[in-house]
């Protein structure tokens, strides 16, 4: 079982807690109407499927009820970060040279 | 009796012996025994059948790995346990074991002939047995293989024991109680840490237990283990025997079985069986040791072939000889000493056969002065006795080439191929190995957890070394948690490490197509089935370990991999580390469903959540149902009443007088806030903005794909305040999806969410008299049908008890809901029914709420829909806000495949014949004349008889359905193909005019 922070409580809790909410920084079109046909079958279906470090949402849904990101490596499921909902994706390189 | 019993030898107790009975047989044993070990004691080795060929087999191992000696175990009444293992089960007064795969008994076997048919069983049999012809499969080759292979029966009782689950916090968790696991957990402990350390033994000191002649910093080695368990003790040590660490998952968390009762002859009624313990350590020390590997000959089965390690633990923890007269075969040094301790306990030893051209001098110069023959540079090419080895076939070789075969009598034969590291749970955490060529094994490598491996588990061999290394990884655990941690080096007198080779098959000069050299003994694969796999083409090694089953028993190929991998390296002509490793998967060893289970069986298996009026339907009769974590009531029967009769008869009052519903379970939801309406306006497809507050609206919910989610009557309590009601198995979602959106696309809307499904009951009045039945009991809101219309909703007392009142109907009759506080729903209940008497009013069910609502063609969301549907294809397109410039889903209606035509859509079916009811589900087809297979083109979703239309009635989804009224489908059953007619959904009322009354 997987331990989770949740950058809202400040607290590492177990995945239990955590529902998983599907890939981060998928932006829903701010006018839905002005996007081709295209673009919203890319919303809504085509996701990236890394094999590695994969940005996604949790829910913090037994606990706070927040969203939250995280970046997680879909190889060692190891999470490198979470970060709350709206923040910047992350500096990876400055992440994995501070753990190193 | 107790012929093979050395007195005073072993850690049992001499005097005090236990009676347990073995296949309906007293036996005696002493106190600390297993029941291998006592049947041992009395010369026996034969304990069950093989799997495939139901051949004699006796124990092999003297511990967990054991693949052979399985047992049913019987504590008493529900308590039987199949497949347990002679090896490790603790015998007690009481104790009832039998032998398993044997008809009509152990010593004769029907069964056995498959022995003799084993060509039919070779490598992948399962593939080629079940071919043509096709009516062969189940009634031929099912049964056939079912009866023939297999291993204990299922226990057919519920289990009457119970099972508790823990957590467990702790900064080192040492695995292994052997020199390693003792040594590291004493020096973790000293650095000041909290130390956990388990073993699946019924006693700590591991291999310790096995060598008692060593010598350990001037101490005798069994005083040296209890000094040391007395020393953790003090220091604090969380010590856990017969507890084995099953899986190793991730973040360090490591799941342990503790057995607590199975060795008790009147365990405490109140203490659990077994106990799971969920451990999450900062660090782990895997001290697991090695397990000895079998050599791999024609005849290495045989009720007397035994590992020599396994040999040495039976005489020295047990103070058993495993024979009178032994031969031992091996390619290392191990196995030497165990024909030592034997020869010394008075077992003679016909010959040492090693497979080596030199031994070691020392070893050879030892079993001289014992005067015991030694064979260096010789095979064994086979064996000899039906239900125990009588004689073993020895050949020299020399240049490659196998010498004449000659036989030397035995009554058992030990056996030694070298030592594998026990790396499973070091597996489980996809720690990476590497080959080391001088072993011939796998070795840890990369790390991918806060892990240390110490001792043989890493390829040191002796007690020395693993005792040393053990307090080094102790102290790099305790280093890597930023203690301080000194480690000394302790000497080991009488210490036996040893070096070995390895081998494929042994040389032979026979047949080798002929020989039965087993590698996996507990699923009966020989090394002909890997090599026969090989040559029709498996290549890789996960292939031939799926097609023979190699590895793949309960024992999940503890002593099997490493040969099987040699072999089929050697038939792949490819070097070992390139054909690589199968994987190993918790658990350990085989762990009872109970243990994962826990807690949450019978009615704690799942929460049942229940209404606050379920009280008052239990106590009336009511059928219940489950709906999501709901049990709700499904029918009131009348006394004599079948299912079909209380509902036709619910539906009839309800439509002609009153009926009450409890309601309940809708799923609410307050939506509060400035910007609730905005907020409303894009969750939902409806316009929101010009309900005024008093006025309730039928609201739909989408997905951003532009399919159906959920639906339900949202009513407006005031400009910043709705009361949203959902399905009842959607609740939960709504909430989340609405929180998804608020949270994460909307952050700046002022709107808060509170999901208040348990904070209210609500009770549905449904009928032509329901007004007349609620009205004296309303104040402080008319509800007159002028002031108080269809789809109005206000705040009132109801019998004195503040209220959300709804005008809204889900059976097309005048209908009322009221909402109050959940605590009085129950007592406005009681009260309303009482009044209805003058109604002749009459409680009803789901099952009644679903036929009337579907004689209305109102839809149930996930019953009638199914992710798949969109609100045109429903017939529910009205309920979309055109208008609005943007709602969840509205751009994806417009995708070209949600607008194509031919899409399924929701239709009536009204059967040919006015009498036959369709079953949900069923399929429908447009030519009942067509060549199977049948183009389907939709299906069946609900159907009831019914009062009001005076037949049977269906809602469908169809291709292309709302095009198809009035056409003829068919729907293909069992008993004949059903013809129906396409219609609307709307099958009693269609102007609604008893909704206005």
């Amino acid at each position: 079982m997987l331990l989770i922070h949740c950058p809202y409580c400040d607290e590492t809790l177990p995945e239990a807690e955590f529902a998983y909410a599907g890939e981060a920084h998928v932006a829903r079109p701010l006018d839905p109407s002005s996007t081709s046909d295209e673009e919203w079958r890319d919303f809504l279906f085509i996701r990236s499927n890394v094999k590695g470090d994969h940005f996604e949402r949790w829910r913090h849904a037994h606990g706070c009820g927040r969203f939250f990101n995280a970046v997680r490596d879909t190889v060692s499921d190891r999470f490198l970060t979470t970060y709350k909902a709206g923040a910047p994706r992350p500096d990876l390189t400055a992440l994995k040279d501070a753990a190193e | 009796m107790t012929d093979f019993r050395v007195p005073g030898r072993g850690r049992v107790d001499h005097d005090r012996p236990v009676k347990f009975r073995f296949d309906g047989e007293t036996i005696h044993g002493l106190s600390g025994d297993t029941v291998a070990s006592a049947l041992l004691a009395q010369g026996r080795h034969l304990m069950g059948r093989s799997f495939k060929y139901h051949r004699p087999r006796g124990p092999v191992a003297a511990g967990s790995e054991e693949p052979n000696a399985l047992i049913g175990t019987s504590r008493g009444r529900g308590r039987f346990e199949p497949n347990t293992r002679a090896t490790v089960q603790e015998i007690f007064p009481g104790l009832k074991a039998t032998s398993q795969n044997k008809y009509p008994s152990l010593k004769f076997d029907i069964g056995a002939v498959n022995d003799r048919a084993y060509m039919l069983f070779s490598a992948g049999f399962y593939y080629k047995t079940f071919m043509w012809p096709r009516s062969f499969w189940d009634r031929v080759y099912e049964p056939f293989i079912r009866a023939a292979a297999g291993l204990g029966v299922s226990p057919d009782k519920v289990d009457p024991d119970h099972y508790a689950s823990r957590n467990l916090h702790t900064d080192v968790l040492v695995v292994g109680a052997g020199p390693a696991g003792l040594a590291a957990a004493r020096t973790a402990a000293e650095a000041g840490l909290r130390v956990t350390l388990v073993d699946e033994n019924a006693e700590v000191g591991g291999t310790l237990l096995s060598e008692p002649q060593a010598m350990i910093g001037g101490q005798a080695a069994w005083d040296w283990v209890a000094a040391e368990l007395a020393a953790l003790e003090a220091l604090g040590v969380r010590v856990m025997t017969r507890t084995t660490a099953i899986g190793y998952y991730h973040q360090n968390m490591v799941g342990l079985c503790q057995k607590l009762t199975d060795h008790l002859e009147t365990p405490n009624p109140d203490m659990p069986r077994e106990r799971l313990w969920r451990v999450r350590a900062s660090q782990v020390v895997l001290a697991q040791g090695a397990l000895e590997k079998p050599l791999v000959f024609d005849g290495n089965d045989r009720p007397g072939v035994m590992l020599a390690g396994s040999a040495q633990t039976f005489l020295n923890r047990y103070g058993v000889r495993v024979g009178d007269r032994a031969v031992v075969v091996t390619s290392h040094d191990s196995a030497w000493y165990a024909a030592f301790d034997l020869a010394d306990a008075g077992t003679r030893i016909a010959a040492i056969v090693d497979t080596r051209v030199e031994p070691r001098p020392d070893l050879m110069a030892e079993a001289a002065a014992r005067r015991i023959k030694v064979l260096a540079g010789h095979t064994v090419s086979g064996t000899a006795g039906r239900l125990r080895v009588k004689s073993v076939r020895v050949n020299r070789v020399s240049g490659g080439t196998v010498g004449f075969g000659r036989q030397i009598d035995c009554d058992c034969l030990l056996m030694s191929g070298g030592w594998t590291p026990s790396l499973h749970l070091f597996s489980h955490t996809k720690g990476s190995l590497k080959w080391n060529e001088t072993q011939n094994t796998f070795l840890p490598d990369h790390v991918t957890e806060a892990c240390q491996i110490a001792g043989a588990g890493r390829g040191l061999w002796g007690i020395g070394a693993a005792l040393n290394d053990g307090a080094a990884m102790g102290a790099a655990a305790a280093r890597a948690l930023g203690r301080e941690a000194e480690v000394g080096t302790t000497d080991v007198g009488n210490d036996r490490p040893g070096t070995g080779t390895s081998h494929t098959e042994l040389p032979t000069d026979r047949s080798a197509a002929r020989a039965r050299a087993f590698v996996d003994f507990q699923n009966d694969v020989t090394a002909k089935d890997l090599r026969l796999a090989v040559r029709e083409g498996m290549r890789s090694i996960e292939h031939v370990k799926r097609y023979t089953t190699n590895g793949m028993a309960t024992d999940q190929g503890k002593m099997s991999n490493i040969n099987g991998l040699n072999i089929a390296a050697d038939a792949l002509g490819k070097p070992a580390p390139q054909v690589g490793l199968t994987t190993f998967r918790p658990p350990y060893t085989p762990t009872t469903f109970g243990a994962f289970a826990g807690y949450h069986r019978g009615t704690h298996f799942e929460a049942t959540r229940k209404t606050p009026i379920d009280g008052w339907a239990e106590e009336n009769g009511a059928v219940f149902e489950p709906v999501s974590q709901w049990r709700r009531a499904w029918y009131f029967p009348r006394k004599g009443e079948s299912m079909d009769d209380a509902v036709l008869r619910e539906c009839r009052t309800t439509r002609e007088s009153v009926g009450m519903f409890d309601a309940s379970t809708l799923g609410k939801i307050e939506v509060v806030g400035p910007d609730a309406v905005e907020f409303m306006n894009r969750m939902y497809t409806n316009p929101w903005t010009k309900l005024q507050p008093g006025r309730a609206r039928y609201g739909l919910l989408l997905g951003d794909d532009g399919f159906i989610r959920d639906d339900g009557v949202i009513g407006r309590l005031s400009d910043d305040r709705f009361h949203v009601t959902t399905t009842t198995g959607g609740a939960a979602r709504v909430l989340n999806m609405m929180e998804d959106y608020l949270q994460t696309e909307w952050p700046d809307l002022k709107v808060w969410l509170t999901s208040t499904t348990e904070q209210w009951a609500t009770i549905a009045l449904n009928g032509p008299n329901a007004r007349k039945l609620l009205e004296p009991f309303v104040e402080g809101l008319d509800i007159s049908p002028e002031a108080f219309p269809h789809m109005a909703v206000g705040e009132c007392t109801v019998a004195g008890i503040p209220a959300r009142l709804f005008r809204v109907s889900f059976t097309g009759e005048l209908g009322f809901e009221v909402n109050i506080p959940a605590r009085h729903g129950r007592a406005l209940w009681e009260t309303l029914f009482a009044a209805g008497q003058a109604f002749d009013i009459c409680t009803y069910g789901t099952e009644t709420m679903h036929v009337l609502r579907a004689e209305k063609g109102y839809i149930i969301v996930g019953q009638d829909t199914d992710g798949t549907v969109t609100p045109q294809d429903a017939g529910i397109g009205w309920a979309i806000g055109k208008a609005k410039p943007d709602f969840v889903g509205k751009r994806a209606l417009q995708r070209p495949d949600l607008v194509a035509e031919g899409r399924k859509q929701l239709v009536g079916l009204l059967t040919a014949d006015g009498a036959t009811r369709l079953e949900e589900g069923a399929q429908i087809v447009l030519d009942p004349k067509q060549p199977v297979p049948m183009k389907m083109v939709g299906h069946v979703t609900s159907s009831y008889r019914s009062v009001a239309a005076g037949r049977p009635i269906a809602l469908a989804l169809l291709e292309g359905g709302h095009a198809r009224m009035g056409e003829t489908v068919h729907i293909p059953m069992p008993h004949g193909v059903v013809a129906a007619t396409v219609t609307g959904t709307v099958f009693h009322d269609p102007e609604g005019a008893r909704l206005k009354l």
